[in-house]
């Protein structure tokens, strides 16, 4: 085995967030967000958490794979980025169906018409590699696409 | 003489006022100075932002940059209560306008309403003339206790409140921060420790870091009720002459927003106001002014000043 194919073999994907993860047959599996619920409220949070901002409590929180599907609740549509970004993209606030909201790059809308129709619109979680890190694994990221029930 | 360096977000400079008010009012000290300053050229206290670190999401999971994050809030108000971007523009509109006469602002000129909504579109709905401008600056205050103050004034301005509040928890915070809550419950606080009502108020100075903002702090400082906001600023009663004069200074949309120095602006602003020293944009007969910051992360100051 050559140097280059030994590299090759060790390199995995990496999600982009903490709350993200990839079974280990990404893609075949699909990625998922995942998060806790406090057991005490029933407050739902993204990732890990030591105490919950709701009712104080420091657990035991229940681990929880969260569904791939929302809706939009807010969104900007940003024109003005960092350098090496493509511009403009929407960049919205997504509830998603099992209680937890995530901010969310959002595709299928007409970027030159945005507007309070956007409301509601439903959506659905796709992931796409979007850079390669340091040590040339993938980095990848969780993005929403327009279905509108379809 | 202690020397104390504070970094509360955009909270930064009006946190460095509660702190030498502290000192004052709990009788440690009898003379404080709260000094801000700022060179956002050097990126200021975002110099450790995280947007061009390799696991960035900015742009690929939504947007943690500022005009976004204000844009959503708006957008939220714009759900909630059919708010349009036109009101918001209305904003930029008058802050603009107010600025021509403040000679500490970064920019001085109008914007007239087609300006604004045809500027170069930043974050949707604020266009440019809707974001505040990045500037150096800085002011300062000194504060005093009442006994030694009888030394240099017969007329102090008087802190009737100073007030520091976080976030409490609210479901889709910090996904989407709420800028709302911790302002309406600092704004409660504000008028119950200064005895007055929002009614009582001659002029305000609020946290305009985009014009987004300043609509919902309307509501969130109980200056009109729930959703009356793009009402407010289509009636223009909030522009100097108003029923409650917002921004008198021209708001961060005009001075420019170098963090640390803000919070101590834009109660120097409100000092000035009421001793009459504002010069063309002074607000007539103003005795109780309010003002307002907020850092997101999340801090609220607000500081009541009493002639």
């Amino acid at each position: 085995m050559t140097q280059e194919a030994a590299t090759a073999a060790e390199k995995k994907p990496n999600p982009i967030v903490p709350f993200m993860k990839l079974p280990e047959k990404y893609p075949d599996e699909p990625a998922y967000l995942w998060g806790v619920v406090c057991n005490n409220c029933g407050a739902k949070y993204l990732g890990h958490r030591t105490a919950c901002g709701n009712c104080g409590s420091t657990g035991p929180f229940e681990e929880t794979r969260f569904g791939d599907e929302g809706e939009i609740y807010s969104f900007a549509v940003v024109h003005q980025t960092v350098p090496g970004l493509e511009a403009p993209y929407v960049a919205a606030i997504v509830d998603l169906d099992d209680g937890v909201s995530v901010r969310a790059n959002v595709y299928g809308l007409d970027i030159s018409k945005p507007g309070p129709e956007w409301f509601g619109k439903r959506v659905k979680m796709f992931t796409e590699k979007v850079r390669v890190d340091r040590e040339g694994n993938d980095i990848i990221a969780a993005k929403f696409k327009v279905t509108d029930g379809k | 003489m202690p020397v104390i360096n504070v970094a509360n977000a955009c909270a930064t400079g009006s946190t460095a006022f509660r702190e030498a008010w502290m000192s004052v009012a709990s009788g440690a000290y009898d003379v404080a100075m709260a000094i801000g300053s700022e060179q956002m050229g050097k990126m200021g206290l975002l110099g450790a932002d995280g947007a061009s670190r390799e696991y960035s999401t900015e742009g690929v999971m939504g947007t943690g940059l500022m005009p976004g994050v204000f844009g959503q809030a708006g957008v939220e108000h714009m759900r909630k209560y059919g708010t349009t971007q036109e009101q918001f523009a209305k904003v930029a509109v008058k802050n603009h306008k107010h600025s021509v006469n403040n000679p500490y602002a970064q920019y001085r000129i109008e914007t007239p309403l087609e300006d604004v909504l045809n500027a170069r579109p930043i974050a949707w709905p604020n266009t440019l003339y809707m974001c505040c401008p990045t500037g150096d600056g800085a002011a300062a205050a000194v504060l005093m206790s009442a006994e030694k103050a009888k030394q240099f004034t017969q007329n102090p301005v008087w802190v009737a409140a100073s007030v520091l509040t976080s976030d409490p928890y609210t479901p889709r915070n910090p996904t989407m921060f709420d800028i709302n809550t911790l302002t309406r419950n600092a704004s409660t606080e504000a008028y119950q420790k200064a005895g007055i009502g929002p009614e009582d108020l001659d002029m305000v100075e609020l946290h305009d870091c985009f014009a987004t903002a300043e609509l919902l702090h309307y509501e969130n400082l109980q200056l009109c009720g729930e959703g009356e906001a793009g009402h407010m600023i289509d009636e223009g009663a909030t522009y100097v002459g108003g029923k409650i004069p917002v921004n008198a200074s021209g708001g961060l949309l005009s001075k420019g927003h170098p963090l640390g120095a803000t919070g101590v602006a834009n109660i120097v602003e409100i000092v000035w106001h009421l001793r009459g020293e504002a010069g063309a944009r002074q607000v007539e007969g103003a005795k109780t002014g309010l003002a307002h910051v907020i850092g997101l992360g999340s801090a609220c100051t607000i500081h009541v000043l009493k002639k």
